[in-house]
């Protein structure tokens, strides 16, 4: 019929077959050839929840819950899933203004890109979040992930229980564990025992659909992984004492370290001015940290007990007699005469009264600076060695086996070392050969060069409560169910200095409190063992420095009170150490009035008295 | 007309039967799955879009039954008439149609909707068969190709004024109708340059295009050609429209309607945002892709089930099988499509009448452009077109269109012995 146009069917089944041909090669090759496809189908409709392990809580050694977790929701977003949507009713159900909202997706963009979640708003609290969940399936792009917060029911002890912040860009990369975003500890126990507390994360993977709705599980959970949660920690803190401690240092600045001289545990650990815990929890945090931050008069922030260096003034008058009869230049009868002042050659350092003729132990109970500048000038001139430099090295020596001038290995983050002066310091300040004894006598009262922590002499009280050892000084008790058995907590190191010098100090320590500088701060029924000191500040008004343990036999508490601008070490250190043991051994107060006057006390006064003179930059982080 | 009553059954093609029932269950299954819900399993349950999809394709059964039970002559003999009738009812709908997604083109009778469109594919079939087999009739003769496209155009017409686009595009398949009764082929290769050239204006630069239209027809002319008046009649002639197309592009791109635009400039690449314009297509592909060589299983594709794909059991069914049989099964599909083809026009070259040989190329061409588009658009081969995947995309109206092209056709093969009038 249509001979001539036979060969058009071959055409026309040709075309078709062609085309045919080439849809199967289309779907070879994104079917089998390209997996982009295969990865974007994963990334929009497997959403990987991360399970936040709710972080370890924290006891004190009684029990008493210091830190605890509230629950908070992470507000998610992919960006490059978000649709069109409604954002005055987005940012008015979450309280956030439009410039947040734009600011919170260009960071999420910025910082994960456009394809991976990242959070758009932290810790939207319980009240919020339930209204705001019922009308996410109108936000695509955006879920939500639960985690815990921080909370502080008793608000004590910032310093040492240290706060969370977010992880830096660093231990990201450095560490695969954490996630931009993720919190972790920046202080404190919080930072010490992170990988104890932190736990470990756990997965979800759940499906969803077109709409952002989460229809299930996948797999029924097959591929999920749980959350390990942290571990709780009992820390060697107490917190009845502690709070106490914090009490009486309202409207004071300075610090009280608190530690068990049989064990080296921390009781106390107070600096003050300091804040309230709660401050830096869930999304008033970063507000409140600039805040805190920014304060560079109170400087609450800083650590003082771990950081903030005091020449100890008298209170290292203690060690000057232990290093002296170690050294044979001093012994029980020692005896030198004050005519109020000691002077030597143009050098006069004054006393607080003309001593008379005294011997060693009443020149501990009365701080006889005549008395102790001898017996430093005695260690400088000891006919031993054959150069003051010779001398002054082994006597740096001994100070430095008290752990002054060394960064005791406590487990908190960022406790300083203070300083000792060395040599090397006096040879490139004076010039080598340029100065003697005498030239560094005011080292043998304490005043000088020498800058010590609250930790430092806290330890040093520990030191002689136990006749010649201590522990490292430490905040941990157990973690979990295991008590802490670190070998660097339960060794006892030595002082070079043998156990029978101690008792002349001892004994000049504990007249000190019954009848010497610190008499009025006597704790009926308690015999304690103290020395006052009262350091030269180069910025204003002396600091009141005190430390002291107790009982005198088989001592409890050994203890360290440091008072900036307080003036004499019996004025307010002594009286609030002595609070503090009272409280710590008797568990009440029966001086009702010199509470009174602690608690009513003010010493900030005076730094506002000082504002305009020179700042200070001591202190500075 | 014979009165002697045949059986035909020896002579209906049994192989074509097997490969639509295939079809159309594989499509019922495959249905079943893409809108799968937990809360409803039944297969029967009438409320889910597979139940209604059982009740079309029985009521599609049946009619395919009837038509084996027509006479064969009947078609052929009232085609002009059932063509007007259609053409008719393609015209009413514009005055007593009611509004689907944009498309002013459904008469609803009860909660059932018809929609005349999708017959107007069956009556210009008809239509054109009848005409084209007339004895008189040559290919060659410029008055019978103008009446020929104006049996096509007319329909067209009517059914653009519903914004049917789609549903008008899939008419120019009657090109190979034509072609094979006799059009020239230049007339196939011209169109499918003219759609070459248009995609290469509206995404290269129209001058540098120009000058190698330019280049092309001065190496013709010089190269093939004696340059006599003739020559350079015919070669300035096309490139003149070569350069009309070119230039025209921005013209027509302009003209066509916003959401014809983006779908062109989706099939681009060009500005896409794959959240806004480009969702659709991305997320088909996605579907597709992410099935992989031996694809998700039954039941277990996510991105179709769950609400990504659109339309995933209409016009973007594919997605579906793709995605839970993967390339083994979708290849397997297009195949068996191929198979179905080839098929019919084995079957249209062996009748002795010219009606039914271009009634027979019409249903191959009709179901071939259908294929094409649909498949080629999920793909991202082809702008996105709204039409359905023959037999297996959800809905009744082309389901039963659909089974109505091919039935005639398998009932007058099945008549092939007896020469028609």
């Amino acid at each position: 019929m249509n001979n001539v146009f036979a060969i058009r069917k071959y055409i026309i089944a040709g075309i078709f077959g062609i085309a045919c041909i080439a849809f199967v090669f289309r779907l070879f090759y994104m079917q089998v050839l390209n997996d982009q496809y295969k990865l974007d189908a994963s990334n929009e409709t497997f959403r990987h929840i991360t399970q936040y392990p709710p972080r370890g809580c924290i006891k004190d050694r009684n029990g008493k819950l210091l830190v605890t977790n509230e629950a908070a929701y992470d507000l998610m977003v992919i960006p490059n899933q978000v649709k069109d949507f409604d954002t005055n009713s987005f940012c008015s159900d979450l309280g956030i203004t439009k410039t947040d909202f734009i600011t919170g997706i260009r960071k999420a963009v910025q910082l994960n890109t456009n394809a991976h979640a990242s959070v758009f708003m932290k810790e939207v609290t319980p009240e919020i979040y339930a209204a705001f969940e019922e009308k996410m399936y109108k936000y695509r792009g955006f879920y939500s992930e639960v985690r815990t917060v921080r909370n502080y029911p008793l608000k004590i002890a910032p310093h040492l229980l240290g706060y969370l912040g977010e992880v830096s860009k660093e231990l990201c990369e450095r560490n695969p564990k954490y996630r931009e975003g993720d919190y972790v500890g920046m202080s404190g126990i919080e930072e010490s025992y992170e990988d104890a507390l932190g736990g470990k994360k756990g997965v979800k993977i759940t499906v969803v659909d077109a709409m952002n709705k989460e229809v299930g599980d996948y797999k029924n959970g097959k591929y999920d992984t749980l959350p390990n949660p942290g571990e709780n920690l009992t820390c060697s803190l107490d917190a009845t004492l502690q709070a106490y401690g914090e009490k009486l240092m309202q409207n004071k600045a300075g610090s009280i370290v608190a530690i068990d001289p049989s064990t080296g545990e921390v009781l106390a650990l107070v600096s003050y001015p300091e804040y309230d815990p709660n401050l830096l929890v869930g999304n008033i945090r970063a507000k409140n940290y600039g805040k805190l931050v920014m304060d560079s008069i109170d400087i609450p922030l800083f650590n003082r007990a771990l950081m903030a260096a005091y020449p100890p003034g008298s209170t290292f008058k203690p060690i000057e007699a232990l290093i002296g009869q170690q050294e044979g230049v001093l012994t029980l009868n020692t005896s030198y005469s004050c005519p109020g002042a000691f002077r030597l050659g143009n050098i006069s350092i004054a006393c607080d009264a003309a001593h008379g003729t005294l011997q060693l132990e009443p020149a501990i109970a009365k701080s006889c600076n005549t008395y102790f500048c001898n017996v430093f000038m005695s260690m400088m001139n000891n006919r031993q060695y054959s150069t003051t430099e010779e001398a002054f090295e082994v006597w740096r020596k001994y100070v430095m086996s008290f752990g002054l001038g060394t960064r005791l290995d406590i487990d908190l983050p960022s406790a300083l070392r203070g300083n000792v002066p060395s040599v090397d310091y006096y040879n490139r300040f004076f010039g080598k050969g340029h100065w003697k004894g005498s030239t560094v006598v005011s080292l043998g009262i304490g005043q000088g060069e020498m800058l010590l922590t609250p930790l430092q002499l806290a330890n040093e009280a520990a030191i002689i409560a136990n006749r010649g050892f201590y522990y490292t000084p430490h905040v941990i008790k157990s973690i979990g169910d295991k008590n802490i058995t670190l070998k660097k907590y339960t060794t006892r190191h030595y002082i070079p200095i043998e156990p029978k010098y101690f008792d002349v100090v001892v004994e000049g320590m504990s007249e000190v409190v019954d009848e010497g500088t610190a008499a009025a701060s006597k704790i009926p029924g308690v015999v304690m063992c103290g020395k006052t000191g009262t350091a030269q500040n180069p910025n204003g008004r002396n600091n009141s420095l005190f430390i002291a343990f107790a009982p005198m036999d088989n001592p409890k508490i050994a203890i360290c009170v440091v008072i900036e601008r307080g003036g004499w070490g019996a004025e307010w250190a002594a009286p609030l150490a002595s609070l503090m043991v009272e409280k710590y051994l008797t568990d009440t107060i029966k001086r009702p009035e010199i509470e009174k006057r602690m608690l009513d006390g003010n010493t900030l006064q005076y730094l506002a008295q000082e504002k305009n003179a020179p700042k200070h930059t001591k202190h500075k982080k | 007309m014979n009165d002697r009553r045949v059986s035909i059954v020896p002579y209906i093609d049994w192989f074509t039967i097997g490969v639509y029932f295939f079809l159309v269950m594989v499509g019922w299954f495959n249905i079943y799955s893409a809108v799968y819900n937990p809360a409803h399993p039944g297969l029967f349950d009438f409320s889910q879009r597979y139940g209604k999809q059982f009740i079309w394709l029985t009521t599609a059964f049946v009619m395919a039954f009837l038509i084996m039970l027509t006479e064969a002559s009947f078609f052929s003999v009232f085609a002009y008439l059932l063509y007007g009738i259609i053409v008719f009812s393609l015209l009413a709908v514009r005055f007593v149609g009611k509004d689907i997604a944009g498309s002013h083109s459904w008469f609803r009778i009860g909660s059932v909707g018809i929609q005349p469109a999708e017959l107007g594919a069956f009556a210009i079939n008809l239509g054109l068969a009848k005409y084209l087999s007339n004895e008189n009739i040559k290919m060659t003769k410029m008055a019978v190709r103008l009446k020929a496209i104006a049996l096509i155009v007319t329909p067209i017409l009517f059914i653009l004024l519903e914004n049917e686009t789609g549903v008008a595009i899939t008419y120019t398949s009657f090109i190979f109708v034509m072609y094979r009764e006799g059009l020239s082929g230049n007339i196939l290769l011209v169109g499918f340059l003219t759609i070459v050239l248009f995609i290469l204006a509206l995404v290269g630069s129209k001058i540098v295009l120009s000058c190698i239209l330019l280049g092309i027809a001065l190496a013709a002319l010089f190269l093939f050609t004696r340059r006599k008046r003739k020559d350079i009649t015919k070669v300035g002639g096309a490139l003149a429209l070569g350069l009309l197309i070119v230039w025209g592009t921005d013209f027509a791109y302009k003209h066509l309607e916003a959401h014809q635009r983006k779908r062109i400039d989706v099939f681009l690449g060009s500005n896409v945002n794959k959240n806004k314009e480009g969702y659709n297509l991305n997320q088909a592909e996605i579907a597709i892709g992410s099935g992989g060589a031996w694809g998700k299983g039954y039941l277990q594709g996510t991105q179709t089930k769950l609400n990504y794909v659109p339309a995933h059991a209409t016009d973007f069914i594919f997605c579906t099988l793709c995605e839970e049989w993967g390339f083994v099964g979708a290849a397997f599909i297009v195949l068996l499509y191929l198979t179905l083809l080839v098929r019919i026009i084995f079957l249209a070259e062996r009748q002795r009448s010219a009606f039914s040989r271009i009634y027979g190329y019409g249903v191959a061409s009709l179901f071939f452009i259908h294929i094409a588009v649909n498949v080629g658009m999920t793909q991202g081969l082809i702008p996105v077109i709204g039409i359905p995947l023959p037999f297996m995309s959800y809905g009744g109206s082309s389901l039963w269109s659909f089974t109505l092209l091919l039935f005639i056709f398998l009932r007058l093969d099945a008549n092939r012995m007896q020469i028609l009038k």
